[in-house]
């Protein structure tokens, strides 16, 4: 079966981003950035499919501008077979990245897309559901674990209260958690392979997909500061502090 | 403007964030529904309508949503939701599964884990791990909105007296299924709820030594936390991760141990009343957000701090 992964270019996760003094943003100029973690995930357990002969290709797809082809590169010197650049400058909310990646898997026929649980810039942990409400594709969110049987898939998810697993019947959708596995790093040759691996670089229009906001930001603020701490020098003083000026024990 | 608030819970007992949720639903006004969907949960319906400034509480009580199953769940509250202005829910686990889903049938944005109702149509959440607040607004017809429990004072939980109403709407997407779960059992407060939290990272260097933690849990009557590197190891279970893709918690004391302050972990604590951290590196980052910060080894500090309590 076809595996479809989902890959958003986003801040390193590294780096602490400051706000722009006119508040209409974040300041992305000369930040290094890179595949979202959880989508590096989800390419690493689509390359692991792959490994143990259950996925027979794997398509990268990102949505984001033409600066992506370079997490697309990525991706497909880890293992993706090849990718798609839905290329758009827009601001592209959840609800027109599912739709680009139903449009694409209507197309495509994949047995399995997996997605990051979140996109650690707009920390929105929304495009994976809003894809299987869209396809009608069954649902398994914040996987740990994914056994691919026959026409099944088992996933165990992290919950608040600990693990759930489900079984889903495929094609299905899965988001990853941290735990699902570690990704690998892409080795040198591998880098220089992927240069000639292929890559289709199409429009929302060409899709037939309408990527039009439907929020608006009115602005963008730091965070409140909080007040400067004290370094306590003993056990004693630090409960002291505790008891007798914070209150809180 | 009416909004339907749907109902956390594990079909005995309704949780606690709910209360927070119906707290914003409070601020954006009008009539305020809640829908409880679930099996055999009578009891958490009964819950629900105490909830002072409810309306009314719908309750679908039927196997196919025993589980909280997303698929079956999301055409359940996209059919109800559809006659209402806001659709909102708490951001736990389970309704950050269904809610996405309930925007994508309306065919509308969600925005996710509010912490501030500007207007009706306007909120600010949380971006880059909380490094910045954006304030949003939205242009669709149903806002669908997940609520970040720490940004609102919880509505009291006795006081109201809603009717209650049966829904019989049956939805089966007939994809998925429940397997089994591993709800980890604890005697001390829930995170998300607990007034006083301890966490530790890294450098309590195995399980077992979070029984010191344990220890100094038990004398405050705190809950365990932990840092992603620490759940990682596999000294403790993921349920007791805090950070940006963790839980989201602000006690009113926070104390992390051996924790370095990644911005991932600082995202999911920096808005506890009180931080104190405990690292013997004094350059450690999370000493700039600690009120107290104590520069010494877990290992002394910890059981010297234990006694003295
Ligand atoms: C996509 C993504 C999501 C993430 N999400 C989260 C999240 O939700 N939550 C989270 O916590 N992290 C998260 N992280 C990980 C985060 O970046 C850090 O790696 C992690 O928080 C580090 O955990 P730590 O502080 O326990 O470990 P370390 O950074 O290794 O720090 C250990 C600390 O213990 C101190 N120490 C060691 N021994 C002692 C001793 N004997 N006495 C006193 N102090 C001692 C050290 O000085 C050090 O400061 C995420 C990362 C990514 C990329
Ligand atoms: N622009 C995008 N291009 C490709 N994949 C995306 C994009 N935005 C989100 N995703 C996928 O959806 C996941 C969750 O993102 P979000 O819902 O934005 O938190 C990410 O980890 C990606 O797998």
């Amino acid at each position: 079966m076809k595996v479809l992964v989902a890959v958003k270019r986003v801040v390193d996760a590294n780096v602490k981003v400051n706000v722009l003094a006119d508040n209409t943003g974040v300041d992305l100029n000369n930040v290094k950035m890179a595949i979202n973690p959880f989508c590096e995930i989800a390419v690493e357990e689509a390359i692991r499919l792959k490994e143990k002969g259950v996925a027979t290709e794997i398509i990268a797809v990102c949505i984001g501008p033409k600066a992506a082809q370079e997490q697309l590169r990525t991706a497909m010197a880890l293992g993706a077979d090849r990718s798609i650049l839905v290329e758009t400058d827009a601001n592209v909310e959840p609800l027109g990245v599912a739709k680009a990646l139903k449009a694409i898997a209507d197309k495509e026929q994949p047995g399995l897309v997996i997605v990051g649980k979140q996109a650690i810039d707009g920390d929105n942990n929304q495009t994976g559901q809003m894809l299987s409400a869209l396809t009608g594709y069954s649902q398994a969110t914040f996987a740990s674990e994914l056994i691919v049987d026959g026409d099944k898939v088992t996933v165990t998810r992290e919950v608040d209260g600990g693990l759930q697993t489900v079984a889903l019947s495929l094609p299905a959708v899965v988001t990853t958690d941290l735990r699902l596995n570690e990704p690998r790093y892409a080795s040198l040759p591998n880098i220089m392979k992927a240069k000639k691996k292929p890559m289709d670089i199409i429009t929302a229009e060409e899709l037939g997909v309408d990527l039009a906001p439907r929020t608006k930001v009115l602005k963008v603020e730091p965070p409140a500061k909080r007040a400067a701490g004290i370094i306590v020098e003993s056990v004693e003083e630090l409960v002291d502090k505790l008891k007798n000026e914070a209150k809180a024990i | 403007m009416s909004v339907l608030v749907y109902a956390d819970h594990n079909n005995t007992s309704l949780n606690a964030a709910t209360l927070n949720t119906v707290a914003a639903a409070k601020q954006i006004g009008g009539d305020i529904v809640i829908l409880v969907a679930g099996e055999g949960c009578a009891a958490v319906a009964e819950a629900a309508a105490k909830i002072d400034g409810v309306a009314k509480v719908l309750v679908a009580d039927n196997a196919l949503y025993a589980h909280q199953l997303a698929e079956n769940i999301g055409l359940l509250v996209a059919e109800v939701g559809k006659d209402y202005s806001h659709i909102l829910a708490s951001t736990t686990s389970t309704a950050k599964s269904i809610l996405p889903r309930v925007a994508a049938l309306l065919d509308v944005a969600q925005i996710s884990d509010i912490i501030r109702v500007e207007s009706a149509d306007t909120f600010a959440r949380p971006i880059y791990a909380g490094n910045a607040i954006a304030t949003v607004q939205s242009s669709d017809a149903i806002k669908v909105v997940s609520v970040r429990g720490t940004g609102f004072d919880a509505a009291a939980a006795e006081g109201g007296s809603a009717t209650v109403e049966a829904l019989d709407l049956a939805k089966d997407a007939a994809v998925s299924a429940f397997v089994n779960e591993e709800i980890v059992k604890s005697e001390r407060p829930e995170l998300t709820a607990a007034s006083i939290i301890i966490s530790g990272g890294r450098g309590m260097q195995n399980g077992e030594n979070f029984k010191m933690l344990e220890a100094v849990a038990d004398k405050l009557g705190a809950a365990l936390g932990a840092s992603r590197a620490a759940v990682d190891a596999g000294y403790v279970p993921n349920d007791m991760q805090v950070g940006q893709t963790g839980k989201i918690v602000a006690p009113d004391l926070y104390i992390a141990v051996g924790i370095s302050g990644a911005i991932q972990h600082l995202a999911g604590m920096k808005d506890s009343k009180v931080i104190v951290a405990i690292n013997k590196d004094a350059e450690a980052p999370i000493f700039q957000v600690a009120d107290y910060g104590l520069v010494a080894d877990l290992f002394e500090a910890v059981p010297a701090l234990e006694q003295l309590l």
